[in-house]
């Protein structure tokens, strides 16, 4: 998993491109060009495509998964993965049936939703930061042990019966079109912003990300950070899980199982390294949309999930591989 | 002695002596004969994967796609039966079709140099999407399996059915060809420290897809063996069992950094494995805890390791405040 640096030399250009033709040879800008290209796409293909209620409800195929992928777009920039987000958003929604059950009401049952992905965000923290174990098997790890701990739970049983009120989180609507969902997206996507390129601890993650070793030196808490980190992708999975528990009116073992690989597509496609370093919060806005309107136009032209989850691992891959294909010429 | 108690091996023979002797205490059937004979053969595919794993990890790699190849080979070993194909013609189709779609996760790993676990992620959700497509979803049943290809992995061979023969074999297989043949060696030399490997003349990226190509077979043959014995094939067969071969290697003491691991810890981890998920309907809890265990087990084990690999170093900055 490590790469090898050849000993080629390394070529300084005379003067640092413009501001203009940096932007415009960026990741982030070929991603709008994707964006906009699907997007006429479908207003061909379909009919239904340009209503402002059904793209208002296209918006719900990526506003969960792109608020874990925010979190997991800067633990991937420190250089750490976590491979459990979808198993926390199981443990997260099963603690929430249990409270329901246990005759809460709402308040309280969103709350559990997000202590509980905070929580096992921590656990998979002590284990990384405090521990130094490898991010991939502990999270391989964590990944069957809290999915595991929902079917201890429910086995083949679910969860219904949340309270009305309840509903608001995966199903209202804040203003006209605006979802919940949509909105808290909006919050999320300008409140990592802020993190990632406005904050001192943003600028630690990218430290991090490009030499650890440095980074201890010049005085970052590093473990300390990594270990935030954590806490935040599980802060982020347990309000998703809010969201898909709300939006489904129930709960399964099974619920959310492989959205780690959507979450990671979407990370990756975003533009972040997925060897830790560089990487951006808009690159992750514009991947979300761009694979919330491919679903949906999928979705729109009856094709079937399955063939949507081929394209989607052809997608991460070609998205890593296309790149670096270029390069080497 | 002392090197005996510190031997990973060692240990884990010990913990899974001392596990089976705690069951058979209760529930002394767990011992008889025939039930241990049972045992074996459930993990004998876990033992393969395991093996499989084993090489493509020592190599600082991860094959997150196993069970999708084992699924996808099961599944064409499956069609190709009910067309009426000879069973050998079966088996060779198998394995070079699980090295086929190996060498597809090797070749963007060593061409590419995309991270594999990212290569496998993705070629996981590929291949078992493929078998949708190969049968718009439709389930293989056992009246549709014929006799002899049902039989292979049941027939019964001195007291063991041949589907643990064929993970003894490849046990001793790779046990020669882990310590006796360059190339096994060259996989624990690029894992342990590739740029020494590169010195000394090992091309890491074709040693890793090497170690991809027989996982992939490993796979293959695996899946023709799963769907034979289990006489049923469909789109989730093996779903998630990936974890549970991971977990084997990490508990058998492979480091995920690569470069450390043997053979008989994997399979010894395999064991552990099996002997747990055996053991749990005897004792009478739920089949619905195996996969937090196994969950728990992988997290122990790879804590453990930590433990045991650290090396102490010397110390440069002193901590001020803990």
């Amino acid at each position: 998993m490590t790469q090898i640096a050849s000993p080629t030399t390394r070529n300084i250009p005379d003067r640092l491109q413009s501001p203009l033709s940096r932007a415009l040879r960026s990741w982030e800008t070929l991603l709008v060009g994707v964006a906009i290209a699907i997007f006429i796409a479908n207003s061909f293909a379909s009919p239904y495509f340009l209503n402002v209620w059904n793209l208002s409800d296209a918006t719900f195929n990526f506003t969960e998964k792109a608020m874990i992928a925010f979190a997991m777009a800067m633990l991937i920039i420190a250089g750490e993965i976590d491979l459990s987000v979808a198993s926390i958003i199981a443990l997260a929604s099963t603690a929430m049936g249990l409270v329901m059950q246990a005759g809460f009401g709402t308040p309280v049952i969103a709350l559990t939703g997000i202590a509980t992905g905070v929580l096992c965000g921590a656990i998979n923290g002590t284990f990384v930061a405090r521990f130094g174990l490898p991010s991939i098997v502990v999270t391989i790890g964590t990944m069957s042990l809290f999915r595991g701990i929902s079917y201890i739970f429910l086995g083949d049983q679910a969860f219904t019966g949340y309270p009305k009120d309840f509903a608001f989180f995966g199903q209202g609507y804040v203003w006209w079109v605006i979802s919940f969902e949509l909105a808290l997206f909006t919050l999320a996507a300008l409140a990592f912003y802020l993190l990632l390129h406005r904050s001192n601890f943003g600028r630690a993650v990218y430290v991090i990300g490009n030499n650890a070793t440095a980074a201890q030196f010049s005085g970052i808490r590093v473990a300390r950070v990594r270990f935030t980190l954590f806490v935040l992708t599980g802060l982020m999975s347990g309000i998703a899980a809010v969201c898909l528990t709300s939006r489904l009116g129930s709960t399964r073992p099974s619920i959310a199982t492989g959205m780690e690989l959507e979450v990671i597509t979407m990370v990756v496609l975003g533009g972040v390294s997925i060897l830790g370093g560089s990487g951006r919060i808009l690159g992750v806005v514009l991947a979300a949309l761009i694979m919330g309107l491919v679903t949906f136009g999928f979705g729109l032209l009856n094709v079937p999930g399955i063939v949507m989850s081929i394209f989607l691992g052809l997608l991460l891959i070609s998205t890593i591989a296309i790149p670096r294909l270029i390069r080497r010429k | 002695m002392k090197t005996l108690m510190k031997s990973r091996e060692a240990l884990l023979a010990i913990v899974i002596l001392l596990m089976t002797a705690a069951i058979a205490l209760r529930f002394p059937a767990f011992v008889a004969p025939g039930n241990l004979v049972n045992v074996i053969n459930d993990t004998a595919p876990l033992m393969i994967l395991a093996l499989g794993q084993m090489i493509v990890i020592l190599t600082k790699c991860i094959d997150l796609s196993v069970t999708a190849t084992l699924a996808l080979t099961g599944m064409t070993a499956a069609l190709l039966n009910g067309m009426g194909v000879p069973l050998p013609v079966i088996l060779v189709t198998v394995i070079a079709l699980g090295a086929a779609l190996g060498a597809v996760n090797g070749l963007l790993v060593w061409k590419v140099g995309i991270p594999s676990i990212v290569v496998t992620l993705g070629t996981m959700t590929i291949y078992r999407s493929m078998i949708f497509l190969m049968t718009d979803g439709k389930w293989v049943n056992a009246h549709q399996m014929s006799d002899g290809f049902k039989a292979l992995p049941r027939a019964v061979l001195l007291g063991f059915p041949v589907m643990s023969w064929i993970a003894f074999a490849l046990i001793a297989l790779f046990a020669v060809f882990m310590t006796r043949t360059a190339l096994g060696r060259a996989l624990y030399a690029v894992g342990g420290n590739p740029h020494a490997a590169v010195y000394a003349g090992i091309n890491v990226g074709k040693t890793q897809f090497a170690a991809f190509v027989l996982s992939g077979a490993l796979a293959g043959l695996t899946g023709y063996l799963w769907i034979a014995r289990y006489a049923v094939a469909y789109v989730d067969v093996a779903s998630g069992f990936e974890l549970n071969v991971v977990a084997a290697c990490v508990i058998g003491g492979i480091s995920i950094a690569g470069g450390v691991g043997s053979v008989a810890g994997v399979i010894l981890g395999a064991i552990f494995l099996g002997v747990i998920a055996n053991a749990l309907p005897v004792i009478g809890i739920s089949p619905f805890w195996q996969m937090a265990i196994s969950g728990l087990a992988i997290v122990i084990a790879v804590a453990f390791n930590a433990t045991q690999s650290r090396i102490p170093g010397r110390l440069i900055l002193k901590k001020v405040s803990a």
